[in-house]
């Protein structure tokens, strides 16, 4: 009888009772499972396997499962510091997990001492991509061209002035970041935002620099008129986790 | 506001669902498991949100919304649902230039 156990993160040893009350994927107790100073972030598995991989393939239950795994590993995040794991990693036992934690031990180390004290901000970027109407109504077909090529110009010129815009405050962003990282730009049909995401990154900044860096993100995006700004987090440092990227 | 743990009082702040699922599918650290899963990741939910969002829309357009009163065809087997995510991860990969990923200057 084997007790597969689902890891949300790796986090240096904190205390167990900070997980007290938690739970994960489906309702589970978290625990931890620990390695000298190494922690890992743990809970009970659903145990049949195939259920777990068809639950992932629909949209509505990866929303339920991602929200658990998020949840969890921002409640270890608030008190420690942690790699947070891709979702559904799972091990047959909680025997294999130590076993992990002891083979990878350098490793997660290493990364954990580079995210310490660090945290996640995302932002992203939109531009208004709905065309200007047309100034008066046509009184020629002659007048009609004029006035959709003098649009077609207009539009040019503004997804020239916001890439422009996009590129200094990414750059200035960077300037006051640890490291960054570029996300796939959002589809308005995933995430219901308004204008067209020109910018998702997330920068990597001291814990107590958040708000700083928060309110600079925001000021450098009022004084681009082009562009609209969303800022979330502090999160996890999920997109930080590659070994040795920091430059 | 001095709260030195930022993450009790703003988390989550004007994130959405896609904020997530992009952290959790493309993102955070990857360590082979014990149980093999083949997740979805988020160019392919991407595709697949917008087929599903174009399909509706044409269908709902021409009057055709059957669907949504019979529950046997709301919902389709997860079998399908496997195959068709299967198929579309193919047509990804053969497609797939090499993911974009910012160089540290």
């Amino acid at each position: 009888m084997t007790a597969p156990r689902y890891v949300y993160a790796i986090g240096r040893a904190f205390d167990p009772t900070d997980l007290a009350g938690l739970v994960g994927v489906d309702g589970a107790e978290v625990h931890r499972i620990a390695h000298r100073d190494l922690a890992a972030v743990v809970s009970a598995a659903p145990s049949d396997e195939a259920a777990l991989r068809a639950r992932l393939e629909r949209l509505d239950e990866l929303a339920v499962v991602a929200e658990a795994h998020h949840t969890v590993v921002a409640a270890v995040a608030a008190g420690a510091v942690v790699v947070p794991f891709r979702l559904a990693t799972i091990y047959r036992d909680e025997h294999r997990v130590r076993e992990v934690l002891r083979q990878r031990y350098d490793e997660f180390a290493t990364l954990l001492e580079r995210l310490a004290g660090t945290a996640e901000i995302g932002v992203k970027l939109y531009v208004d991509d709905r065309s200007p109407a047309l100034a008066t109504p046509s009184t020629s077909g002659r007048s009609y061209l004029q006035q959709l090529s003098q649009r077609h110009r207009r539009r040019d010129e503004k997804w020239q002035h916001a890439a422009a815009a996009v590129e200094r405050v990414n750059t200035a962003l960077g300037e006051c970041a640890l490291d960054r990282s570029r996300h796939r730009p959002q589809p308005a049909q995933l995430s219901g935002a308004a204008g067209h995401n020109v910018l998702n990154a997330a920068y990597l900044v001291l814990t107590g620099r958040v708000t700083e860096f928060t309110e600079l993100a925001r000021q450098l995006a009022l004084a681009e008129p082009t562009l609209r700004i969303e800022v979330t987090g502090p999160w996890a440092p999920y997109s930080f986790t590659e070994p040795g990227d920091r430059s | 506001m001095t709260d030195p743990n930022p993450w009790l009082t703003s988390q989550r702040q004007g994130s959405n669902l896609a904020d997530v699922l992009e952290r959790v599918l493309d993102k955070g650290l990857v360590i082979a498991g014990d149980v093999k899963i083949c997740l979805l990741d988020i160019e392919l939910l991407t595709i697949k949100i917008r087929l599903l969002v174009a399909s509706v829309d044409k269908a709902k357009a021409m009057g055709i919304d059957w669907w949504e009163h019979d529950p046997s065809l709301s919902s389709r087997s997860q079998r399908q649902l496997a195959a068709e995510n299967e198929q579309l991860r193919e047509q990804l990969g053969a497609a797939k230039p090499a993911p974009a990923k910012e160089v540290p200057s």
